[in-house]
């Protein structure tokens, strides 16, 4: 298994399916393990973390997943590899630049990976597209269960499973759902969203997770409580209540923008075409900010019929644009793929070689013409 | 309040740094924190926020409480210390739950909105007897929530539960 051969496409759950697609990116359950009988990994010698690693290595390679696995030795990956693992969410950016021994077990079609000695001595997740949290939920304890009985873990009965830092301590679940809100950016509504969210003790985080920037309106959205309240509950509010009701804001500002704030609906919409279409050096940051513009308007086309002269001209962009590129006019599958594919890593390892950002940049604006303008 | 640098626009951003134990606050504009090149983060995370805590604590006195010695006491299984947790945010092995666990009680229900107890998954591996330690855990907790929340009818039926599962658990005990 190569990395080129995942860079080349986009990963199922950024396809653009699965339930409230057009709002919900993906969802996503990871849990923390550590073995019973180690200290955590901070306290630990790098022949103790090798250890660590060749024993859950074995464990989780001979699950029986449904889909072929694979190991990746993070430590002696290169940065590139490392990044481009990043920008896929295969890994955390901690796990990425991290120290010591490591590695990580992903599946081929992507919705599942295990990265060994992160901050905990495992990190298993399930990725889906769309609002999905029951079915990773799942999945992904189905999982749990298989590596259980092949290892113990630390467990107490007053703290449930024991996780290097406090905050992940008793069912050691983090449930994330990777949001679009461009249209409550947009309105200016965004920041009572945070404020929602942090009055509910949730995280909201960037597109790649802890300490990352909000780029391209994409959110991830996520529980901080971890003890004293059971995995259900909090995968049962997630989907039934607080998901549900972000995308009614979103939705309401979408309506919004369309009855009342047309000019600048447009305005976004027509400058993101005009820039993407034309531009010769674009960065990832403003690749990220306009495509969102052009998702905004492509799904209030799709999922509301929305019509206004911006989102109708959508309709006329390229019929061939891109490979998934089906129907009518540009389609979402083909943003998705432009977002991911025009990141710095996915860009590099595609192009077969490390560049510098000049060069990034003019590739990236040379793809994005391309998809846009072909068959015009 | 006035900004600091400028002395003209209204202060919006107070900063402050602790450094080798000294506080020191700065009251600035936006302009000049700019200029100053302060980002200002709208997000923390949690882990930089519960190290900040950690480090803003005056005193192991406030933030551990009067009886606890604070930093003198190490694991024996991992030699790690709670200065050392101040740095770093995570610990050094599970035992440091049981050693530390007073201390460390107030962060958690900082943490978890108040819970002290797992609520959820076990392993299918744990033996009856430990189950049923975590039955009673959860049972008690259910007892002070009733009790706080002057719920006395389900207080009395959480208290005959508590007894019956404890003379099943002795009844296990002695059987062993």
């Amino acid at each position: 298994m190569k990395l080129t051969d995942l860079s080349s496409d986009i990963n199922e759950w950024f396809s653009g399916s699965g339930p409230l697609a057009d709002i919900v990116i993906s969802s996503r359950i990871r849990l923390a393990r550590n073995l019973a009988g180690y200290k955590f990994l901070n306290r630990c010698s790098t022949d103790e973390k090798s250890e660590i690693l060749k024993k859950l290595r074995d464990v989780l390679m001979s699950l029986d997943l449904g889909d072929k696995i694979f190991y990746i030795s993070v430590d002696k990956a290169p940065p590139l590899n490392r990044h481009f693992l990043m920008e896929r969410h295969l890994i955390s950016r901690h796990h990425a630049f991290g120290k010591g021994p490591r590695g990580v077990v992903i599946a081929q079609k992507e919705f599942f990976t295990a990265m060994i000695n992160e901050e905990d001595h495992l990190r298993i997740q399930v990725l889906k597209g769309g609002l999905q949290l029951s079915k990773c939920a799942e999945q992904i304890n189905h999982i749990d269960d298989m590596i259980e009985k092949k290892v113990s873990f630390a467990f107490s009965p007053r703290y449930g499973y024991l996780t290097a830092c406090p905050t992940n301590l008793g069912t050691a679940i983090r449930v994330s759902v990777m949001l679009h809100l461009p249209a409550l950016k947009i309105t200016g509504q965004i920041e009572k969203f945070f404020n929602a969210a942090k009055d509910m003790s949730l995280a909201v985080r960037g597109l790649f997770g802890e300490g990352t920037e909000a780029a391209g309106d994409f959110y991830q959205i996520s529980n901080q409580v971890t003890l004293g309240v059971s995995e259900d509950d909090i995968i049962t509010e997630f989907e039934k209540s607080i998901i549900p009701e972000i995308v009614e804001y979103e939705n309401a500002a979408r309506s919004q923008l369309l009855s009342e704030q047309m000019d600048l609906l447009d305005d976004k919409i027509s400058r993101a075409v005009a820039l993407l279409r034309n531009a010769h050096l674009i960065s990832s940051q403003e690749a990220l900010f306009l495509l969102s513009h052009l998702r905004l308007g492509l799904n209030m086309r799709e999922s509301m019929g929305a019509s206004s002269p911006a989102i109708d001209t959508l309709g006329t962009l390229s019929k061939q644009s891109g490979r998934k590129g089906k129907g009518d006019g540009l389609s979402i599958a083909t943003i998705n793929r432009l977002f991911m594919l025009t990141l710095p890593a996915h860009l590099q390892l595609n192009y077969g070689k490390t560049l510098d950002a000049t060069h990034r940049d003019a590739l990236r604006a040379q793809i994005i013409r391309s998809a846009l303008n072909q068959g015009l | 309040m006035q900004c600091q640098i400028c002395n003209k626009n209204d202060a919006t951003i107070h900063l402050t740094e602790i450094a080798d134990g000294v506080r020191a606050e700065m009251h600035i504009c936006e302009h000049c924190a700019q200029e100053q090149g302060i980002a200002v983060k709208s997000q923390i995370p949690l882990n930089e926020l519960l190290s900040s805590l950690l480090a803003v604590q005056p005193s192991d006195e406030e933030l551990f409480g009067p009886d606890e010695k604070g930093d003198s006491t190490s694991c024996p299984h991992c030699g790690f210390t709670l200065e050392q947790f101040r740095k770093e945010a995570v610990l050094g092995c599970p035992y440091d739950y049981e050693i530390f666990e007073k201390p460390l009680r107030r962060l958690i229900q900082k943490a978890h909105n108040g819970k002290t107890t797992h609520c959820g998954k076990i392993p299918s591996k744990t033996s009856t007897g430990t189950k049923k330690q975590i039955k009673l855990i959860t049972l008690k907790q259910q007892l002070e929530a009733a009790v706080q929340s002057e719920d006395y009818e389900m207080a009395a039926q959480l208290r005959d539960k508590i007894k019956k599962y404890e003379t099943k658990k002795n009844e296990v005990d002695r059987s062993q």
